[in-house]
Order: C-alpha cells, then sequence, then structure tokens
C-alpha cells in the first residue's frame, strides 16, 4: 500500500534491472552502436535520431514487447517490511498448508528412492550417454520396465488437502445462515460473480462474434470470420504483444494460432534460445534423474494412450525432460507459493556449498503433468520452440493449479468459484448431487487441474487456451467446469449415484465450449 | 520510506460494544488500540506501518500538542479500508502503511496515536493489527557530530617532502577513476544465471531434505 508514484518507481526499476540481463539488452546496444554510421544519425539530435531508428527498425517493439513480458510474471511490488514469503504467499495458514503437502511429497520421493535401490540423481556412464543421444529422436520406442515406479501423486490426493484447507480465524460454526456453502472448499476467498464477469468478460458476449461460435461452417465468413482473420495476419506483422493478447479473446484462426501464441508469451526462438535448449539436452544426457522415470510414466500412462496425442510421444519426453534441467524456472518461485526441495550432493547433508535443487526446476511432475504439454505438440513441431511456449506457460499459469494459494488464478479460487457459480445459479442440481453422495467438485477437479487437456477435443482445448491467454487467467476454467454442469443437468438430475454422475460426465469430447461459456455468462437468468 | 522508528508502548485492546461485554454473544467489531510516546516526547510522524490481521478499515486519530502545551485529538485517517471485501481474505494478511501525505491534517508533535479499527463481517473470530511502528520524519537540517580525530587530520599543505612517491594528486584521480569503473561495473551486473545444476560436474544425490 505505497503510494502510486514510489511503487511505479519501484517497478520501473525491477524491470530496467531484469531487463538488463537478457540479450534483447545487448542486442539493442549493438543496434544502437551500428546505427551511428547512418546518415540520418545527425550529432545535434543524437538522441532523437537514435530512437527513431530503433522504433522505425522493430526494436523498440521488442522492448515493449519485453516489458510487457516482465509486467505478466512480475509480483507486484511488495511493502517494504513484508518478507520474501508474503510475496508468494499472504496467507500464514495457506504458507504452513503448502509445507506440509510438500513435505509429504519428499517423503513420498524418498521412500520411493530407498525402496526401489535408485538415487535420486546419477551420472551416466559414457556408454549410456553415447546410447540416449542416438535415441534421442524415438524415445518412444523404448520400454523402460516402469512396473516398479509410481506417479508420486495424483490429483485426486491434493484434492484431499484442498478440502482440508481451514482458516483458523474462519468462524465455520455450523448455524445455518445465508452464507454457508454446500461444497468442499471452506476458505472464504474472494471470487467475481456472473455480472462482474460480464463485465471482465465482455469479448465473450452474445452480440460479439468468437472463433469456435461464428465460424460455424453454416455462418458465412463474410460475418465475422475474414474480418477476424485478417486482422489477425495485421497483429502478426507488427510484432505486437499486447495486441496479440486482446485479440486472442475473440480466438485464434487456427492457421495463426501458433504466431499469436508465441508473440502474446514473448517466447522467441532466436539463436540463444536453441543454444538454451540444447545446453538442457545435455543436461539430460549427461545426468540420469529420478523423475524422468516418473516421466517416462507418466507419458506412457496418459499421453500415449490418448487418440490425439500418442503420435507426440517422442516430443513430450524432449520436452519434459529439458524442462526438469532449466534453472531458469527457478525464477518463478518469487510469485509461486511453492518452493523447490532441496539436497546436498555427496552426502554432505547441511553443507551449504554443497547445496542444490531437485530437480533442477525445482518442479516434481505428479500424475497426469505431461498433459500440460501435449495440446501445444499440435502447434509448435520444433523442439526448441515448443519447448520455449512450453516454459512460459508453466510459469505464467500451469503452475497455479498444484499449488496451494490465494491467487485468484489458484487451483482453490478456481474450485470455490466452481462451487459458488454452481450453489448460486443450478442449486437444484447442487442440492441433488450432495444429497446422493456425488459433490461437484470431485467430478469436475480433476478437469481443472489439467485446465481441461485431454477433457475437450483438440480444437475446443485450443480455443480455451485462447482465453486463458487473451485475458492472462485460468478464471475460464472454473466458468467452463459449471457451464458443463449447466450443459448436462437435466441428466444429471436423473442420478442416484456418485458413479453413475461420472458417467454422465465421463465424455466431454463433443462439448463445444464457446456456446457453453457464453450461454452460461451471458444468458443465465440472475 | 525509513527505517527508523520510534520507540512506542502499545496499550491493550479495547473493545466498544454496546451492552454488557461479558454476557453479550456476539463478537465485538470495534477495537481501539493506543499508542503512546514516552512522557514529554513528540513527533512529527511520516508514516505509521503495521500487519493487517483481518481488520477491515481502521480510523486513525492523533493527541498534538500545540505551541500552547495544550493536547488535542484529532482524526486524520477515516475509515481506511484495507479489506475491499470484508467478507473474504483479500487484504486481510498484507503489510500497510498509512504515510504523511494521506493525512487530513499535518502529523506533527504527536504524542499520542489512537487507531480505531472495525470489522463489520461476523465471519471472522478476531481482527487486530499487529506490529505498529511509527516512522519519524527525517530532520534533514540535523547536525552529525563530527568526531574529535577528524579534526586533526593534516591540513593538505602541511604535507612534507615525498621523497620519490608519486604526486597524492594524481594518485587520488586516479584512484577515483578506478572507484567509478567499478561503481559502473557493479551497476552493469546481470541477474542472469549461468544455467548449471551440478556443483562441479557433481550431481549425485541420494535422499531429499526436509528443512
Amino acid at each position: 500500500m505505497m503510494d502510486e508514484g514510489t511503487e511505479l518507481s519501484l517497478t520501473i526499476a525491477q524491470i530496467v534491472q531484469r531487463l538488463k540481463a537478457t540479450h534483447l539488452h545487448s542486442q539493442i546496444e549493438r543496434q544502437a552502436k551500428e546505427c551511428l554510421h547512418r546518415p540520418e544519425i545527425q550529432l545535434e539530435s543524437l538522441k532523437e535520431d537514435v530512437r527513431n531508428f530503433l522504433k522505425a527498425s522493430g526494436w523498440e517493439r521488442k522492448l515493449q514487447n519485453a516489458v510487457y513480458r516482465e509486467l505478466h510474471v512480475q509480483p507486484l511490488p511488495s511493502h517494504p517490511a513484508a518478507p520474501p514469503e508474503h510475496a508468494k504467499e499472504p496467507l500464514a495458514y495457506m504458507r504452513k498448508a503448502q509445507v506440509n503437502w510438500e513435505k509429504r511429497i519428499l517423503k513420498s520421493l524418498n521412500s520411493m528412492c530407498t525402496e526401489l535401490g535408485v538415487p535420486l540423481a546419477r551420472k551416466r556412464p559414457a556408454v549410456e550417454q553415447k546410447e540416449l543421444t542416438n535415441k534421442w529422436n524415438e524415445m518412444g520406442t523404448d520400454e523402460p520396465d516402469l512396473s516398479r515406479f509410481r506417479p508420486v501423486y495424483a490429483p485426486k490426493d491434493f484434492l484431499e488437502v484442498l478440502i482440508s484447507l481451514r482458516n483458523p480465524n474462519h468462524d465455520s460454526s455450523e448455524e445455518a445462515s445465508a452464507k454457508s456453502h454446500w461444497g468442499l472448499i471452506q476458505v472464504p476467498l474472494h471470487d467475481r460473480d456472473i455480472p462482474q464477469m460480464r463485465e471482465a468478460y465482455s469479448e465473450l458476449s452474445l452480440t460479439t462474434g468468437q472463433l469456435g461460435i461464428d465460424d460455424h461452417t453454416h455462418v458465412p465468413p463474410d460475418l465475422f470470420e475474414s474480418e477476424h482473420t485478417r486482422i489477425g495476419k495485421k497483429v502478426v506483422n507488427e510484432q505486437d504483444s499486447a495486441a496479440a493478447q486482446q485479440y486472442s479473446r475473440q480466438g485464434c484462426p487456427t492457421g495463426l494460432r501458433a504466431d499469436l501464441w508465441a508473440l502474446i508469451l514473448n517466447s522467441t526462438n532466436e539463436p540463444e534460445d536453441v543454444m538454451h535448449y540444447e545446453q538442457l539436452k545435455a543436461g539430460v544426457i549427461h545426468h540420469d534423474l529420478l523423475v524422468d522415470n516418473l516421466i517416462y510414466k507418466d507419458v506412457k500412462l496418459t499421453a500415449s494412450n490418448d487418440d490425439y496425442y500418442f503420435v507426440f510421444e517422442d516430443f513430450l519426453y524432449q520436452v519434459l525432460l529439458c524442462f526438469s534441467r532449466d534453472t531458469a524456472v527457478l525464477e518463478h518461485f518469487s510469485y509461486n507459493s511453492a518452493t523447490p526441495p532441496k539436497s546436498y550432493i555427496q552426502g554432505k547433508v547441511g553443507v551449504e556449498e554443497f547445496a542444490v535443487v531437485y530437480p533442477p526446476n525445482g518442479v516434481i511432475p505428479f500424475h497426469g503433468f505431461s498433459m500440460y504439454v501435449a495440446p501445444l505438440c499440435f502447434l509448435y513441431n520444433e523442439p526448441s520452440k515448443l519447448y520455449s511456449v512450453f516454459r512460459e506457460m508453466y510459469v505464467r499459469y500451469f503452475f497455479r493449479l498444484h499449488s496451494v494459494s490465494s491467487s485468484t488464478s489458484g487451483i482453490v479460487s478456481l474450485c470455490l468459484q466452481f462451487e459458488r457459480l454452481l450453489q448460486t445459479h443450478l442449486p437444484q442440481l447442487f442440492y441433488h448431487l450432495r444429497e446422493i453422495g456425488a459433490q461437484p467438485l470431485r467430478i469436475a477437479f480433476k478437469w481443472m487441474v489439467r485446465a481441461f487437456s485431454g477433457y475437450l477435443s483438440t480444437d475446443q482445448l485450443l480455443l480455451l487456451w485462447d482465453r486463458i491467454l487473451g485475458y492472462d487467467s485460468l478464471e475460464i476454467v472454473a466458468v467452463l467446469a459449471a457451464a458443463v454442469f449447466a450443459f448436462r443437468a437435466e441428466n444429471l438430475m436423473e442420478v442416484t449415484s456418485l458413479t453413475s454422475a461420472e458417467a454422465v460426465l465421463a465424455d466431454l469430447s463433443t462439448l463445444k465450449v464457446m456456446p457453453l461459456i457464453q450461454i452460461f455468462l451471458f444468458a443465465t437468468v440472475i | 520510506m525509513s527505517v527508523n522508528t520510534v520507540p512506542c508502548t502499545v496499550k491493550p485492546t479495547v473493545t466498544l460494544q454496546i451492552g454488557d461485554a461479558e454476557t453479550d454473544s456476539s463478537r465485538p467489531g470495534v477495537y481501539v488500540i493506543d499508542v503512546t510516546l514516552p512522557i514529554g516526547q513528540t513527533v512529527n510522524i511520516q508514516e505509521i506501518s503495521f500487519k493487517n490481521y483481518y481488520t477491515a478499515y481502521v480510523s486513525v486519530r492523533l493527541l498534538r500538542r500545540d505551541g500552547e502545551g495544550a493536547a488535542k485529538w484529532t482524526t486524520c485517517l477515516r475509515n481506511h479500508c484495507l479489506m475491499p471485501s470484508p467478507h473474504t481474505e483479500e487484504g486481510s494478511q498484507d503489510y500497510c502503511s498509512v504515510y504523511r501525505q494521506q493525512m487530513l491534517i499535518e502529523p506533527d508533535n504527536v504524542t499520542s496515536v489512537r487507531l480505531i479499527l472495525r470489522q463489520p463481517s461476523s465471519a471472522w473470530l478476531n481482527f487486530s493489527v499487529e506490529d505498529i511502528k511509527i516512522h519519524p520524519c527525517l530532520n534533514e537540517d540535523s547536525e552529525w557530530d563530527i568526531p574529535d580525530w577528524l579534526s586533526d587530520l593534516t591540513q593538505v599543505d602541511q604535507l612534507c617532502d615525498l621523497q620519490g612517491l608519486p604526486d597524492p594528486q594524481t594518485v587520488s584521480s586516479s584512484i577515483q577513476q578506478m572507484w567509478a569503473l567499478t561503481e559502473v561495473m557493479q551497476t552493469n551486473q546481470t541477474t542472469a544465471s549461468i544455467g548449471r545444476f551440478d556443483v562441479d560436474g557433481c550431481y549425485d544425490i541420494n535422499l531429499l531434505s526436509f528443512t
């Protein structure tokens, strides 16, 4: 709560500090130096002329995009007295819950280690390194014995943790009151109701054109689709990050989506990005990690079994194994409530010079993790580009889906919002499901944790993720979950058990997401 | 923002309630906290900082001593919102500051600060503010005490013969240049990591640690 002037200066200083470390900074410096030879640069108006040159040659736009990216991932400037843990998560009881959850995961991983007699990490012998290098593009053909490995946790274990979250200062006495909540999440986080969301998601309204609705075969393309695609091409030409994000709210045309998402995420494929990816690949070749087996197992259990994604199996290994070795991911822990696991090499426990993070990126994959990457394989076929886009999506959005935090895009908020929307707008359905022992969240949780990946058909999923990027929030995932229940409400009112409720909602592959969201937000009677 | 704080006593919280405090079953919605300075001392306040714990609104009143020595209570902040939605968690555990510029009156010659906390929602069992600190204005023209030994330093023109040593002026100017260079180097340091996750090529780990 500092005054605005100080807050702005602090933000600017932080962004400048971060951008100084990037390749873009040295590129712009070099450009500025080289342009001095140009005739239009006059000594009297040097500063102005160099600035104009950078603007005309597109470098200012690149800088703008980089600043825009920093604004996305930077935590808000905090009060000087606030400790760093407060920036990760302001509420003490949530921090505690996250710490306890992490302890459980670490214990589980340690016991897997000791039981199986497999080290957490080891250096590969030269022969093995050579073998892996040769097999790099076809790791899917390998059939290692993974039967002894089990996933560290599954979404339903995490759901139990969220259900047991309690604020010790919250009055949860049993008196029936207007605020009694029928759902499983019992923490009083703030969320938006439909009138507020109608304002926030105005681009999704009934009178605005959408991809996913107005590009239907029966709708003449002149009405919306052609013009929207023309604008999309212009946005890509201008290389404007902020414009791409705004554009994405109405959906991205299939042919432009890859470029638009890369623009929104400011994900480049410059030589230094390719080099970074090669460095990570070298990390995979040199060291074998226990989490690699968890990744293999996860891919084999989920993506490989999926009709849409099994063809991308090799890509998934190439991305996820490198992801585990990427120390750049550690930066996001300053605004993630989670903390990377720590260990000591050579058994020197407690000696700080021998302390390392495990895995190097601090993220322990869980059952279904590979589904965050799978849909992206439809957009990018170059591994370094695919990697770059995935990593940015993870540090902006996906990490919030599996950590305990009070953030509005965090999984706790999404679950609470889903339950509140259902209770407010479909009270009969909610009450009925509760009575038969089928709490709606138990069914919807697995959809939301994966941002619906693997549950919707791919084209529909990509339309949903367009809006996640466009609105820079995962809130739409909770809205869609409620909309799906609203859509199948009639069938759900007939069921008499949790199993039959799950059966009604088992197959979402025929759903069209944008009409569902639009109707739920803009046609619900309030 | 200054890190100087003024030593002060935070008195125990006083509840404001209608009816008998003991027999009334509902929880109080207003608390008053008095923060007093040691007797005789006054302060010109730059900032009052605290950590919120589920307080929705805070009002601040100041007891100021005017020219004649008489003390008077005035409100300097009225119903400042700490929690935009009192039934929900937003802002409930944030670190906050009230700055001089936000106050309705000049917070000078203050002997006592009264914080009036309000929490209209019945959702919370307790509410208060913690770690209350009063930051005084920095006095620009305060005299710094110069230690005695500084004035004993020899004057420049009293320096005796150099006996082959370089001229102190050239030495000091080149040292200044080097210092300027190191300052430039320091400000240009990048925060980019190298990307290595091993320690000298070794990444053999057995177990994760819990602390």
